[in-house]
């Protein structure tokens, strides 16, 4: 058995200490905000954050993540920057299916708390560990410069 | 056969719903039995194919479908005590924001407010909802027009109960905004107060709707309706099927055959069971050829969560056979379509005598141009959950077709249709993917085989692009002739690819008409002397649908090869395509051999060049078309028409010393009818844009020894924010009216990206791109 920090409270986690942070939070703790995308940390869909720092779950053994603050996209809205990430989601009408924005979200909030005026090259930099196949990509970045008050140069 | 029950699939408790879920069955009985049908005639009472019934014997669009369309309120809207409205949405989400659109008409028609709507996703059954393939880009197509008609015969019932109430004529009330006022005294009721008593009266017979004007529009057409999921999606509550959670509920995946049409020789799995977690392997029966919906057989490991049962897969032992397509090899099957492609075939349209002016013309110019396989790597793998009580089998899955589902799942577990229960959860990402339903007939028989337990089989990455249906790939060869003005005077185009026909009959070599209508015969250019030929190409896998299907081929060709005529001719490559499609005039698509016209009328729909002028003048003039720019960058334009939407596209690259691409701006000019959700419509347009990039630059699925290379993200590489446009900018052009047709919107966005990129490459370098994907084609030694 095995205790677990997660959105500020301790999760029993009954799994073998090699399994990754995804299935634990998944299967066992029914938090399946963090996706499944690749199982390789190509994808981003899984991030979480570890001690405030953007992780892909899907390769972080359960053992690794022992001890520390886990974050997962259904208590990042606890977090200020968190909640203005997810506002601003929304009203600038960033999902499509949905099912990658979790992790984007979780991507563009650690970056934001870390770097408040991000440059484009820090977007893409910070951004591109997180494939969305839609192709939001374009209503991320301005999302995030919606967030980081960055104004759109308007054509 | 058993009857069919009323499922009762909304959540509010059935007290509380007054405009009642009743099946359209048990509305008929009660409605005969009251003798209220012949007293109001209902048109609509008759079953989906006796409805609709056009004078002529052809069935177009919504008409054509399985199981039609419905417009019955009573099965689309229900309204409870305290005026919470829900509507059904039928059709399945994946991105294009249906739940968000179709509802919304509703709503409009209805006079509800958005903030006391809620949306209820249908299971499959088409007989009481309509069709629910969710693809072909027709959701709102065909949906518009009966959603409106839901929405203004639930707003007459409930304003038609209110004058009762009154006792007040009923042209002295009027629905608005959730209550239905008296004109004369200003009393209001709402909806709430009102549903019981609406849900009593008939309803109103289609000719008597009164439909609102487009001046009266709340939502429809204002683009200013937020995502119905939105908030679910951004805080992780959404589900997808990969999210289905149900008691005691086991996990498993799949071994497939690595080749397709191989199977199991021999497995051992010892230690795959000694994996802890692991509960059960058991065997899935292959199916011989062709290969339908049906799944491709295999071992399936079962246990106590994903992870374990991945484990298990790995620890398993199998001797697989290859079956007749082991030595499928994409490099040599490049080859073979292209000896294709160099000898007559079946001709497939033929317009003047193509020879001949090609023997008279000053100046030839032919070209190859080659498109992969692609796999549609939506986000989320598919993923299905099934349990099986008591003969009764419910199923939750990520699918487009939930009816096609409850059809091979009840076939293969040899139970009644009506056994079959399918919930559609939410999808993360379709494409044409989840139109197939082999990974639910899996999820269906793993549970079957542990005693109908509720087990969720769920696909990797690497099961995803492994056993994809594929999309095609194909050899597009033209030739063509111009005069000494520079003239188009012949046009030869042979069109080589395996047909997604041959995944239900393995010995089709020649494309179907749908996939030759795809832009191939259907090119409307003024060109006196066209042929079109389609010789054979044999399939080594399952060929499917991919967002856009054989358009992508099709207008990468076409629209890169208008491009080198025009730089042959010494022509500006706008001035030349406009020439070549001539002046503004409305084609039968029969008379350029398109007998399937996306399933439309073709009075309905012709080919309409004035439109498709419209948007290539509307994008050349948005996007500054023939603007100056650094060296090493350049503008690349290409149009297309698809699912009876007119789409062009001006792209600027730049590209580096190195040879490193980057692409600074796409300009998209859409012509889709009337606009129902703009905003949906560019959001959907920008993410084609992304897609199209990333199957021009990236997109490439290969075989080697019948296999799929491919593995995962690392080596089928997927567009990401660094290498994607910085800025897509989506001109919608009005319709001319908005009774008029509407065009579909998920897929016609994509076709013409790649050509417009690689003409834009053209014009940045010199360096003409003939083969999909340009990878590293650009870079210097």
């Amino acid at each position: 058995m095995t205790t677990l920090n997660i959105n500020g409270k301790p999760h029993k986690v009954d799994l073998p200490e090699d399994t990754p942070l995804l299935w634990a939070l998944r299967d066992q703790l029914g938090l399946t905000g963090t996706k499944f995308g690749c199982g390789m940390a190509m994808c981003g869909a899984c991030t979480v954050h570890l001690d405030g720092k953007p992780t892909f779950a899907c390769v972080v053994p359960i053992s690794a993540a022992v001890g520390k603050q886990i974050v997962t996209i259904e208590g990042i809205g606890q977090d200020a920057t968190g909640k203005k990430v997810q506002e601003a989601w929304v009203t600038l009408g960033v999902p499509q299916c949905g099912y990658c924005q979790p992790g984007q979200i979780m991507a563009a909030t650690a970056l934001l708390k870390q770097n408040p005026k991000p440059s484009d090259a820090d977007i893409d930099k910070a951004m591109s560990g997180n494939i969305c196949r839609c192709g939001t990509y374009c209503r991320i970045r301005a999302a995030i410069k919606q967030v980081a008050g960055i104004a759109e140069v308007q054509p | 056969m058993k009857k069919p029950l009323d499922r009762p699939e909304l959540t509010a408790d059935d007290d509380s719903l007054f405009i009642a879920n009743i099946s359209r069955r048990a509305f008929l009985k009660d409605m005969a039995l009251t003798g209220l049908v012949l007293a109001a005639g209902f048109p609509n009472l008759a079953w989906p194919d006796e409805a609709a019934q056009p004078a002529q014997p052809e069935k177009y669009g919504a008409d054509a479908m399985p199981h039609g369309w419905v417009d019955n309120p009573l099965v689309f809207v229900a309204i409870a005590k305290d005026g919470t409205v829900t509507i059904i949405c039928h059709r399945s989400e994946m991105g294009q924001g249906i739940r968000t659109s179709l509802p919304m008409v509703v709503a409009d028609e209805l006079e509800a407010d958005w903030t006391r709507v809620r949306v209820e996703q249908a299971p499959g059954d088409e007989v009481r909802y309509g069709n629910q393939d969710t693809d072909g880009s027709r959701s709102m197509r065909h949906f518009f027009m009966p959603m409106r008609r839901v929405g203004a015969a639930a707003r007459a019932m409930l304003e038609a109960a209110a004058a009762a109430q009154w006792r007040v004529p009923v042209q002295d009330v009027r629905a608005e905004r959730h209550q239905v006022v008296h004109t004369a005294t200003g009393r209001t009721l709402g909806y709430g107060q009102l549903a019981k008593a609406a849900a009593k009266l008939p309803v109103p017979a289609r000719e008597t709707l009164r439909l609102k004007k487009p001046a009266e529009f709340r939502y429809i057409s204002k683009g200013k309706t937020g995502i119905y999921d939105g908030q679910d999606i951004v805080t992780g509550r959404a589900q997808y099927g990969f999210d289905t959670h149900l008691k005691d509920m086991l996990y498993a995946v799949v071994a497939r055959p690595p080749v397709f049409g191989g199977k199991v020789l021999s497995y051992n799995a010892k230690e795959a069971l000694k994996v802890p977690g692991v509960v059960k392997v058991v065997e899935l029966p292959s199916s011989p050829a062709p290969a339908d919906f049906n799944p491709l057989g295999g071992i399936a490991v079962i246990a106590r969560n994903t992870w374990a049962a991945i484990q298990g897969r790995k620890a398993l032992k199998i001797d697989w056979s290859k079956g007749p397509h082991g030595s499928y090899d994409s490099v040599a099957y490049k080859g073979e379509l292209e000896a294709a492609a160099r000898k007559p075939g079946k001709v497939v349209r033929n317009d003047g005598d193509v020879d001949a002016a090609l023997k008279d013309a000053d100046t030839r110019v032919e070209a190859e141009y080659y498109a992969p396989h692609l796999a549609h790597a939506t986000m989320e793998p598919p993923a299905a959950t099934a349990r099986i009580v008591k003969g009764n089998c419910e199923i939750w899955a990520c699918t487009q077709a939930p009816q096609l589902c409850r059809e091979r799942v009840a076939k293969w577990l040899n139970l009644s249709v009506d056994n079959v229960t399918v919930h559609v959860t939410l999808l993360g990402g379709g494409f044409g993917r989840k139109s197939m339903p082999d990974y639910v007939i899996e999820a269906a028989l793993i549970s079957q085989a542990m005693n109908g337990k509720p087990v969720k089989l769920v696909w990797t990455r690497e099961d995803d692009l492994h056993h994809a249906y594929f999309h095609t790939v194909s050899v597009e060869r033209l030739e063509a002739g111009l005069d000494d003005d520079g003239n188009a005077v012949a046009w030869l185009h042979r069109t080589v690819a395996p047909s997604i026909s041959s995944t239900f009959a393995p010995d089709t070599k020649h494309q179907m008409p749908v996939e030759l209508g795809m832009g191939v015969i259907n090119v409307p250019f003024a060109i006196p002397n066209l042929r079109v030929e389609n010789p054979e190409a044999e399939a080594h896998t399952r060929i499917g649908w991919f967002r856009s299907v054989s358009n992508i081929p099709h207008a990468f060709a076409i629209q890169s090869f208008v491009a080198e005529l025009a730089a042959a001719a010494e022509r500006d490559h706008k001035d030349f395509l406009l020439d070549l499609i001539g002046p503004a005039r409305r084609i039968d698509p029969r008379t350029l051999g398109d007998t399937w016209n996306q399933g439309e009328s073709p009075e309905a729909y012709p080919v309409d060049t004035g439109r498709l002028r419209r948007v290539i003048e509307t994008v050349a003039r948005e996007a500054g078309w023939g603007r100056a720019l650094p060296k090493g960058s350049g503008l690349g334009l290409a149009s297309h028409y698809s699912f009876v939407t007119y789409v062009a596209v001006v792209a600027e690259v730049a590209v580096n010393e190195d040879g490193e691409l980057s692409i600074p701006r796409i300009d998209v000019a859409v012509d889709c009818g009337p606009q129902v959700n703009p905003e949906r419509i560019r959001s959907q347009i920008e993410g084609a844009c992304i897609m199209g990039v990333s199957l021009a630059t990236l997109g490439e699925i290969s075989f080697k020894d019948g296999a799929v290379v491919q593995e995962n993200f690392h080596d089928y590489q997927l567009t990401r924010m660094d290498n994607a446009p910085r800025e897509v900018r989506v001109h919608l052009l009005p319709a001319a009216e908005f009774d008029a047709p509407l065009g579909g919107v998920g897929e016609p966005g994509v076709p013409p990206i790649a050509p417009a990129l690689c003409n834009a490459i053209f014009a940045a370098t010199g360096q003409r791109i003939r083969q999909l994907p340009i990878r590293d084609q650009l870079r210097k030694a």
